[in-house]
């Protein structure tokens, strides 16, 4: 199964002409994902290098497509209304790359992409992927590997990091998620870990987590509450300085909220154990998936 | 971005948030100046980015001129954790505070909306508050940037000082606090204290503003506020080169793609008994060029003693990073060891470009930090 992307991912590119848009839509091609056109407002009826069409608007390449998923790499001033417009295009799944969306917009869109019942993941994320079935977003392909194991993370380098150390364990994962580095992102943690318990294809999940915010102390109290597969998990920023955005927007210790002792001491008070390095999450995980 | 309490305190005037009179000064003579127009009592107050002034001095309450003079005197060039105090304000402060409240609002990640934090213990910490007595605490919010919470904030108003009469110009004070926040793309805007005065006024005594750094590009009157003698310089050209980049103590510079990866690479630098230098993140499409500017910063801090390159290629390909390193080796000086691990895309060929040159490779992450720390503590190589 694997969760979110799959062979029945029916892809469109919104800004599929621009800089990232057309690299990645070759990435994403080759990976074989189903990508079935794209979207740049002024451009409709024109084809990419790829032979894709090229729509006005999302209504209108889903109108001729039957595009289910689609994912953003228009700029940060525009990228706002851009997932407004697949949401009420009626896409389920959107994935915002973009980086750099001011906060208070993101209000506005997380509610809105909520009523219309679409699924938004990021913004400032990598994406998601299912190896060998298909990926959208930007994460290097060939250091996945097919496998029971679902991954989630606040991160981009840091997942790829671990998912290439779970590869060469022969760990494989069902399905790989960056949720996004800002402060309002449109799944966390929570919103996917449910997808995952209920997922055949998937025997145990690995959380990534940052400094900034609750989501990983909340998380802690939901995976207590509902999760009966293993979960571990990893958190970075113990060395961060407090006021002081560490890259992520939404990655700041502020009046000591949002510190990585308090996100490692509520996962360890419901019995998930929390990684010191790299090598002993994956070491861990590889341990447990041949048990 | 953060400012300073007057220049939070010059928005909340132009929202229609009662403010006391305020005069910036720079030196003893403008408090002097300053205090003898206001006459009676006024506050000199440090003005600098950081918490725990009051505690610091940073904080006096004079009767006259002459007082204020003097603590001018001390306040000004005094050192508040680390930064030296360029300016104060002089603020009027004839009126008697009866009661003091706390009014804050923030861009809530967990409700995914504007919170409302009030409380009727103003004037202390609101973070100890809230740990100790959260009951003290009154909170609401609301889901849309275009609409104040009206109903909940009429709920709220009357209790911040305990007296229904002062319900109007408390809502009044939201009201304008929720604009500022809204339209000026804030993450934080604060009144710590707002008062009620023996005129039965209600005043924002102080203020705190920060901003989200991502609507900068909209919001040029704000960025215009930035105050360069409280930034790091060097965060700043940093930035400006596309790079993220925080100055911290220790003696190992680091260089990483990615935030998570940069933090993850500081926390392993300590787990394996070292200090990192700083935290940096070259971002995604690094050019050489950015490389060349990383390794300028890094080579600028006195205190590193070893450098620890870690790139784990996905969209930034090794190579690229090899050959901003190769470059770099001929446009600066480089006289510190240099540990180096390239993973994933093109990094065979980076390794490759990188053999001739004096760099220290490490085939894994845990290699690396180990090898760097070494050297850190004058380690051979």
């Amino acid at each position: 199964m694997s969760i979110l992307v799959d062979e029945n991912t029916r892809l469109i590119v919104q800004g599929i002409t621009g800089r990232d848009g057309s690299f990645h839509t070759k990435q994403m091609l080759a990976y074989g994902t189903k990508v079935v056109g794209g979207v740049t407002p002024g451009k409709g009826g024109q084809t990419t290098e790829d032979n894709l069409p090229v729509f006005n608007s999302v209504q209108d390449a889903v109108k001729e497509t039957d595009a289910n998923s689609t994912v953003i790499y228009v700029p940060a001033k525009f990228a706002p209304a851009a997932v407004i417009e697949a949401a009420e295009a009626g896409i389920s799944l959107i994935v915002c790359i973009t980086e750099g969306i001011p906060v208070m917009d993101m209000v506005e869109v997380y509610h809105t992409v909520q009523v219309k019942g679409a699924r938004l993941i990021g913004p400032n994320c990598p994406g998601a992927i299912s190896p060998d079935k298909a990926k959208i977003g930007i994460m290097p392909g060939q250091i996945h590997k097919p496998g029971r194991v679902g991954v989630i993370s606040r991160s981009g380098t840091l997942t790829y990091e671990i998912v290439n150390s779970l590869t060469e364990r022969g760990v494989g994962q069902s399905t790989c998620i960056g949720v996004g580095g800002d402060p309002i992102v449109g799944s966390g943690f929570r919103d996917l870990l449910p997808l995952f318990e209920k997922d055949d294809e998937t025997d145990a999940v690995v959380l990534i987590g940052e400094i900034g915010g609750d989501e990983e102390e909340r998380t802690a109290e939901y995976i207590g509450k509902h999760m009966s597969k293993p979960v571990f998990a990893y958190v970075v920023g113990q060395t961060a300085p407090e006021g002081k955005r560490m890259g992520h927007a939404g990655a700041i210790v502020s009046g000591g909220a949002g510190t990585a002792e308090s996100k490692i001491k509520a996962f360890s008070a419901v019995g998930v154990p929390v990684a010191r390095t790299i090598d002993e999450l994956a070491d861990a995980v590889a341990e447990k998936s041949k048990a | 971005m953060k400012i300073h309490e007057y220049q939070a305190k010059e928005l909340f005037a132009n929202y229609g948030i009662p403010v006391p009179p305020q005069t910036l000064a720079m030196t003893p003579d403008e408090v002097y100046e300053a205090a003898g127009t206001y006459g009676g009592t006024v506050a000199v107050k440090a003005q600098v980015h950081v918490g725990g002034r009051g505690k610091a001095g940073g904080i006096k309450v004079v009767k006259n001129a002459d007082e204020a003079r003097a603590a001018g005197e001390r306040i000004l060039g005094m050192d508040i954790k680390g930064i030296t105090v360029k300016k104060v304000i002089v603020v009027e402060s004839d009126a008697e505070i009866v009661k003091e409240a706390y009014l804050g609002i923030i861009l809530d990640r967990s409700a995914k909306g504007i919170s409302f934090i009030c409380s009727a213990e103003g004037g202390v910490d609101i973070e100890e508050v809230a740990a100790t007595t959260p009951e003290k605490i009154l909170t609401f919010h609301t889901l849309s940037a275009d609409e104040f919470p009206e109903a909940e904030a009429r709920k709220v108003a009357g209790k911040l000082f305990e007296d229904e009469t002062t319900a109007e110009p408390v809502l009044n004070v939201m009201r304008g606090l929720f604009k500022v926040f809204v339209e000026k793309d804030c993450s934080l805007a604060e009144i710590n204290p707002l008062v009620l005065n023996d005129r039965g006024e209600v005043v924002a005594l102080d203020g705190k503003i920060n901003f989200d750094e991502n609507a900068l590009f909209r919001q040029p009157d704000v960025e215009a506020l930035r105050d360069m003698d409280e930034e790091d310089p060097n965060e700043i050209e940093a930035k400006e080169k596309g790079l993220s980049f925080i100055q911290l103590d220790g003696d190992i510079g680091c260089m990483v793609n990615g935030a998570g990866l940069a933090m993850a690479t500081m926390d392993m630098i300590k787990f394996f008994g070292g200090e990192p230098a700083n935290f940096l993140d070259v971002g995604g499409s690094s050019s050489p060029a950015k490389v060349i500017h990383a390794f300028k910063l890094l080579m600028g801090n006195p205190n590193v003693k070893a450098i620890l390159v870690n790139i784990f290629g996905g969209i930034t390909r090794c190579d690229d990073i090899a050959e901003g390193i190769l470059e770099s080796y001929k446009q600066i000086e480089i006289n510190l060891p240099i540990v180096i691990r390239l993973s994933g895309t093109n990094a065979e060929e980076g390794m490759a470009m990188l053999k001739d040159t004096p760099l220290i490779t490490a085939e894994t992450f845990e290699a690396a930090v180990k090898k760097a720390i070494e050297l850190s503590k004058g380690g051979a190589a």
